[in-house]
């Protein structure tokens, strides 16, 4: 805790700044609302956002299994069939080059406005860093540990499981947080193109009605619920990776 | 001090292998001939090194015996049956320890007989023993992150030693050490050896090493290696490092040295 001391002190002094700033120049609350007002917002509407944030924290979480799910079998095949790596790798890569916001209204036309073309987009969102951060955890293995199993009569499956698998936890990880950082904001850009429930849609509705202070504490929701979710993977990684952090504990401390 | 029975353990035959390397320009093969017919014994319980100048093919040779490769002529035996090309039958250890960060130490030494399907907890008991026996017990729930250079190498040992083979293949295991803590693995292994006796194949390119551990010496030429020389070392056991000015080790060391530098 004490190393975000001085980021929080800073932080609180942002704060007071703002409302000094708003209430000196007496800027328009339309503009730009002080934090007291935000902070109101926030308590005022808490029932209401805690009830819109259940369904975009459910399509996100949907979404993110969904892909870590296809992004692993993905990677795995990727990694262990030659000829797969040559055809499919390449295309997947290049498939990052269209932007998948831009294909969100497909999938509305496609799947309708229910909580599948949601998820959809989250998947597609998150899909990418979980394959690739895999694919290179799993080709980024020491060749010599590889021919010590094999010496030791290790079939392929064996060094995929014993070695490979093990060694690219980590570099998964760090795609898997990536993706956990996106999975909130991308629900939400679905639920703009059309939803009846989720913070995206009331966050489009706070707009339409000039609560610019609503539309802060909805984007301080999404904050939330994203570090949530990042430190819930976080949290994960700790428990299958005990010897990641502990190498590193120990390295801090040099 | 060498009790040894006289039954050849490990034969190698008239090995010869030849690699082909994409030339600079990559368009066409070159042959680049690494052993040549190379023949050599091992004894049950005997400490052979083998000495050369660097890319001569040492390891090449290492890599055939355990399986990784095939020769293109020759033949390995272990106890007499023909073992060319089969895998698992020796253990192998290299010069970087090779640990796997994500196991304990104790997880790490059961590495091999988890391979050979040994039940976990069987394979543990008997990887406990052996650290215990070797002095490393109070390392076996640490990491290998948390371990000094010198003690990972030591476990990489046990591992190798745990593989359940008679037969050692070291290629270099010092060679990345400093000069004090190799002296200290020098006793150690010395140590251990004693108590469990294997038969070992060990390759350095430190003259005093070799001396100071082996029965007996082959020494290779340069690539192509082939047998250039093989000497046994008579010198009494325990071997500590005042030997280093004796007369007898000189003598040895003179005669190493001339073969491997002129
Ligand atoms: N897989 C391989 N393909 C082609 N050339 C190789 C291969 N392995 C080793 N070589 C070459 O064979 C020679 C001997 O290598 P090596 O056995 O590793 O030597 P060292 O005696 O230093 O252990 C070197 O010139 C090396 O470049
Ligand atoms: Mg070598």
């Amino acid at each position: 805790m004490r190393k975000f001391m001085p980021s929080l002190i800073f932080f609180s002094f942002l704060l007071l700044l703002w409302e000094y700033i708003v209430k000196a120049f007496q800027i328009d609350k339309f503009i730009l609302p002080p934090p007291s007002a935000i902070f109101e917002a926030l308590i005022n509407s808490s029932l209401l956002l805690l009830e819109h944030s259940k369904y975009t924290a459910l399509e996100a979480f949907i979404g993110f299994s969904l892909a870590v799910f296809a992004g692993m079998v993905l990677a795995m095949i990727i990694s262990l069939i030659t000829a797969v790596k040559k055809t499919l790798y390449p295309l997947v890569i290049v498939s990052q080059t269209v932007p998948i916001m831009a294909v969100a209204p497909l999938l509305i036309i496609w799947f309708g406005y229910g909580l599948l073309p949601k998820v959809m987009v989250v998947a597609l969102v998150c899909f990418f860093p979980i394959t690739v951060s895999l694919v290179e955890g799993l080709e980024k293995v020491d060749a010599d540990v590889i021919r010590l199993l094999q010496a030791m009569g290790a079939n392929k499956f064996q060094v995929f499981i014993k070695v490979q698998l093990p060694a690219a936890l980590p570099s998964l990880f760090s795609g898997l947080k990536i993706s956990a950082t996106y999975s909130i904001m991308a629900a939400v850009i679905a639920e703009w193109l059309g939803a009846s429930r989720g913070l995206g849609i009331y966050l489009t509705r706070s707009m339409h009605s000039f609560q610019t202070e609503q539309v802060f504490a909805v984007i301080i929701v999404i904050s939330g619920l994203s570090l949530a979710f990042v430190a819930l993977v976080e949290g994960a990684g700790r428990m299958l990776m005990p010897w990641y952090y502990k190498k590193h504990s120990v390295a801090d401390q040099k | 001090m060498s009790v040894l029975s006289g039954e050849v353990h490990l034969r190698i035959e008239e090995l010869s292998k030849e690699y082909m390397i994409k030339s600079k320009q990559g368009y066409a093969y070159q042959r680049l001939p690494t052993l040549e017919n190379i023949s050599l014994e091992v004894s049950r319980g005997e400490f052979v090194s083998i000495i050369g100048p660097s890319g001569c093919g040492k390891s090449t040779l290492f890599n055939i015996i355990s399986g990784l490769e095939k020769p293109d002529a020759g033949k390995v035996f272990l106890q007499g049956r023909d073992i060319t090309g089969l895998r698992g039958k020796v253990a192998y250890m290299l010069q970087k320890d090779l640990l796997l960060p994500w196991r304990s130490i104790l997880d790490n030494c059961i590495l091999a007989l988890e391979l050979q399907n040994v039940t976990r907890s069987k394979a543990r008991q008997q990887a406990m023993d052996m650290l215990r026996e070797l002095n490393l017990g109070d390392f076996s729930a640490n990491y290998p992150a948390q371990l000094s250079g010198g003690m990972r190498q030591r476990v990489s040992f046990v591992r190798t030693m745990l593989a359940g083979k008679e037969v050692l293949l070291l290629d270099e295991p010092f060679g990345a050490l400093d000069a004090y803590t190799k002296s200290e693995m020098h006793d150690w292994l010395t140590d251990s050896f004693q108590k469990y006796r294997p038969t070992v194949l060990f390759i350095t390119h430190d003259i005093e090493e070799a001396i100071l551990l082996s029965d007996r010496i082959y020494v290779l030429t340069p690539r192509p290696a082939a047998i250039r020389l093989q000497i046994g070392v008579d010198l009494p056991h325990p071997r500590t490092r005042d030997l280093l000015v004796r007369e007898s080790f000189v003598d040895i060391k003179r005669v190493l040295l001339k073969e491997l530098f002129n």
